[in-house]
């Protein structure tokens, strides 16, 4: 198969950056949308210029590493990350336009690489269980509902990538957050540190540059984990409760 | 040289007891003092970082990747064993600990492998209290399922991301301590070389993969958790970025590296549909449980769609040769028989390099909700790479490099033979022998990081006492820096045509080759006169484009491509030395009348460990004779 490229370079992050036409040819119907890339890039460096820089790693859609909007959609069609995407999904010589994930709080590194460490400060304000390693009851002593482990599951299968923050026009990370809150505080162990984790994370998201969600619903629409927008009311009738409990002086 | 694996004492179920009993104990005032520096943050690394840092040790942290989130340990799917024996189906530590020393050949350390299942059910509590979601029954209680290897089901998941979810127990809890202070995490971040000081392991130096900066980190300690060397095949199920720079540099340092050749091929992984390929999807072992294998009795059906194909006309291979264990006979065997009925011309797909993993038994069984429920995540990646739906048609699979059992010498202590310098997880060889059965890497990488280094990196702290602490601005710091500054130039200057992708991809050709799922003589002395030249012809000609002060996704590769150029070598020596056939390692001049691995007792029931001699001098091998105090060394049967 055969495409133009229009993709995002930028030197580094201070660089105004540009679009820039590669063809890529002689692609494998089955090649991954990143395996594309390395063989425009093969192209690339045997002229001389620089290949282009993006960020992945596993190759299997679990690591969130891979960050790229295709055709104005973060990962691309369909509902998976960007490395889950094969060229077998475009037409014959199609024009696709590269971007990095775009949201103020994801600065650009290089072209298509963006910084994501925004996530990481959320996770530390309070994403967490408090546990000390060794201090754990025998597992089988807090009996868990199947339904309530398999919902915390569904909410704590997010990857992390960002192409939530990245899909809404408000770059809003609350589906991401929310995933977290849900995840944890659904289970038992997490209720003790439920009001707290929810106020911290909410303000972190916010401290960070992140917008608010006006129900666009488009973080669900690219989800690669199939997150529910629907953990976003959870959180918000938690962060409800939670700010009238310290707005009177309860204890969180 | 000799080797000194520090076991303690006593009764092989009393070991651990006594040596915690025993061990020495830094106070809580004193923990501040030390800096440790712990490079990786998948499962080994971010546990060990959050449980040290918890106990009051200044931590560092480094990974590659833009978090420690993202670490491949990830990508794990199946599931993770625990000897809790909560289906009451007849599972104890001593059966664990069996199940593992025979699922390695009998080529692991008594002793560390009987930890590793003591430790195993506290890992699971752990896990719980972090917040893992594990699979449960409608009661509540924690699910189990069997895996390869085992007759009891003791392996603990969270759907088909069991990898995923223990990383981010653990990224969690690193995650709290960053937030508290104690640990400092530095993403993006790749470690280029070992420091010295005095012969002991105080530093590193990195470079700072944003700005291209290369300074030193100085610590009291350093705790390596960088993972396996798979990716010296270049195909593998690795991610990208997976590399053996840091353990190499340490074994250049003077650190042994032991057994290279124990490597693992998966038996479920998707074929190779190309040259342009980048990597090698596994499909997990679970599937195993479910899904039978076969491939056509006769050669002149492989080009038939699989329903055309009668029952009575394929062979289910695995169930044929392995009745007690069939589907589930461990990875090296299994890989194996797949080998064989390939080269016998009755392999499925394009090229004859796939056998089939039909589930249609257990939808009949089971119903395909269930089926769906187990294993619906592995269903739609299958037909989202393939193209195929495999509930309604076989899948088709092929091995594929997946992990390695060798990686620097470690002793009991998790320390290497460098004083100072631990190495936890994938990259130590410890505890799986010669083949790692499944589930077990999970288990093994928290194993060391939450239970075992915080009991016995004491035993080194305890003597640094007083000592002086190590300086960035020392003359053994400056020189590593210098090193590594002329190793970027040197890069950069080659300026020749040929990308350093094509270059790991030849090596990759060349060891899956020679040195993959079936090994012999003459083959890996071919290897071994192929590789210097390869690199040879890299230094000389390979293209790095750009500077190395900025965001260089080139030159990140072209160094980690040319310390595999390097390790290859070692890779084949090893196998070239192992005169016998054990788990991963299959030398076809060394197997029995029907196949199977024929193990030499006699004459390599050791460690092999390779000490490091100088760049144009052969490496010498040093010897830790393997002890068997409880265990009778058998012939491996799964049969």
């Amino acid at each position: 198969m055969n495409f133009t490229l229009r993709v995002w370079r930028q030197n580094g992050p201070t660089d105004p950056g540009k679009f820039e036409e590669y063809p890529a040819t002689d692609i494998p119907a089955d090649a991954s949308f990143l395996e594309m890339l390395d063989i425009v890039n093969e192209g690339l460096i045997q002229k001389g210029i620089e290949p282009i820089t993006f960020d992945h790693d596993c190759r299997e859609g679990i690591c969130g590493m891979c960050s790229l909007t295709i055709n104005g959609v973060p990962h691309g069609p369909d509902r998976g990350t960007t490395c889950q995407v094969y060229m077998r999904k475009f037409k014959d010589r199609d024009v696709i336009t590269i971007e990095p994930f775009r949201a103020a709080p994801f600065p650009i590194l290089r072209d298509l690489a963006v910084n994501r460490s925004a996530f990481d400060r959320i996770i530390q304000a309070g994403g967490f269980i408090s546990e000390r390693t060794g201090a754990a009851p025998d597992a089988n002593s807090v009996p868990i509902p199947k339904p309530v482990a398999d919902a915390a599951m569904d909410a704590a299968a997010c990857i992390g990538c960002g192409a939530c923050a990245a899909a809404c026009p408000n770059s809003s990370a609350m589906l991401f957050v929310s995933a977290k809150v849900g995840h944890l505080g659904l289970l038992p162990q997490g209720k003790p540190e439920k009001n707290r984790r929810v106020l911290r994370m909410v303000r972190a998201m916010d401290n960070e540059g992140f917008g608010n969600c006006s129900n666009y619903y488009a973080c669900e629409a690219v989800c690669p984990a199939g997150i529910s927008a629907s953990f976003i009311a959870r959180m918000n009738r938690e962060y409800n409760f939670a700010s009238a409990l310290e707005t009177v002086g309860a204890p969180l | 040289m000799t080797l000194d694996a520090k076991i303690p004492a006593g009764p092989l179920d009393k070991k651990w007891t006594n040596y915690k009993n025993n061990a020495k104990i830094i106070s809580p005032a004193n923990k501040r003092k030390f800096k440790i520096l712990v490079v990786g943050s998948g499962l080994a690394g971010a546990s060990a970082a959050a449980t040290l840092g918890e106990q009051g040790f200044q931590i560092e942290c480094f990974c590659y990747q833009d978090s420690p989130r993202r670490a491949h340990s990830i990508a794990a799917q199946g599931g993770i064993n625990a000897a809790k024996n909560y289906q009451n189906d007849g599972d104890s530590i001593y059966r664990l600990f069996y199940d593992t020393i025979k699922g390695g050949d009998f080529r692991a350390r008594e002793a560390n492998v009987y930890r590793l299942a003591e430790v195993s059910a506290s890992i699971i509590d752990q896990c719980v209290a972090q917040g893992v979601p594990f699979a449960r029954e409608y009661g509540g209680l924690l699910a189990n399922r069997s895996f390869g290897g085992a007759q009891v089901s003791r392996t603990f998941y969270a759907r088909g991301q069991t990898g995923q979810q223990l990383l981010l127990g653990a990224y969690q809890q690193l995650s709290s301590q960053i937030a508290a202070g104690n640990v400092k995490m530095y993403p993006r971040t790749e470690m280029l070389d070992l420091v010295l000081v005095d012969g002991h392991a105080k530093g590193i130096v990195v470079r700072d993969m944003i700005t291209g900066e290369i300074r030193s980190h100085a610590g009291d300690a350093v705790l390596l958790c960088t993972g396996g060397y798979g990716n010296v095949f270049y195909l593998s199920t690795n991610a990208a970025g997976c590399n053996v720079t840091a353990t190499y540099r340490a074994y250049k340092r003077g650190a042994l590296f032991a057994n290279p050749c124990y490597t693992q091929i998966h038996p479920t992984c998707i074929p190779v549909s190309g040259d342009y390929q980048s990597k090698l999807t596994l499909m997990s072992e679970s599937l195993r449980n479910d899904g039978r294998v076969w491939v056509p009795k006769r050669r002149e059906d492989c080009g038939k769609p699989p329903h055309e194909i009668p029952e009575e006309d394929r062979d289910y291979y695995l169930e044929r040769k392995y009745p007690s264990y069939g589907n589930l006979a461990p990875r090296d065997i299994s890989s194996r028989s797949a080998k064989e009925v390939c080269d016998d011309g009755r392999g499925v797909g394009p090229g004859g390099l796939g056998v089939y993993l039909d589930f249609s038994d257990a939808i009949k069984r089971l119903g395909k909700r269930v089926v769906e429920e187990r294993y619906g995540n592995l269903f739609e990646m299958y037909q989202n790479i393939t193209g195929e739906n495999a509930y309604e048609r076989p899948m088709r699979i092929y091995p594929a490099v997946h992990y390695t059992m060798g990686g620097l010498w470690v002793d009991y202590n998790l320390m290497s033979n460098i004083p100072g310098l631990h190495v936890l997880g994938e990259a130590n060889f410890s505890d799986h022998g010669a083949n790692r059965l499944g589930a077990s890497a999970l288990m093994q990488g928290l194993a060391d990081g939450y239970f075992v280094i915080p009991y016995t990196i004491g035993s080194y702290l305890t003597e640094q006492f007083g000592k002086k602490k190590p300086d960035v601005s020392s003359a053994p710091f400056q020189e590593a820096e210098k090193a590594v500054k002329e190793r970027i130039q040197r890069l950069l200057d080659v300026k020749g045509s040929r990308s350093v992708n094509s270059f790991h991809r030849e090596l990759g050709k060349l060891l899956w080759d020679k040195c993959g799922m079936a090994r012999d003589r003459a083959g890996l002395e071919e290897a071994l006169a192929r590789i210097p030249e390869l690199r040879a012809e890299f230094w000389k000609n390979v293209s790095v484009l750009g500077q190395g002060e900025t965001l260089n996704q080139s030159l990140e590769r072209a160094g980690r491509v040319a310390d595999f150029l390097e390790f290859g070598e070692l890779l084949c020596r090893d196998a070239l030395h192992r005169n016998e056939s054990c788990g991963g390692h299959f030398r076809t001049e060394y197997q029995t009348e029907d196949g199977e691995a024929l193990r030499d007792d006699e004459n390599f029931a050791y460690v092999g460990a390779w000490k490091y001699e100088g760049d144009n001098a052969e490496p010498t091998l040093i010897k830790e004779p393997l002890v068997y105090e409880t265990v009778k060394l058998a012939t491996r049967s799964y049969k």
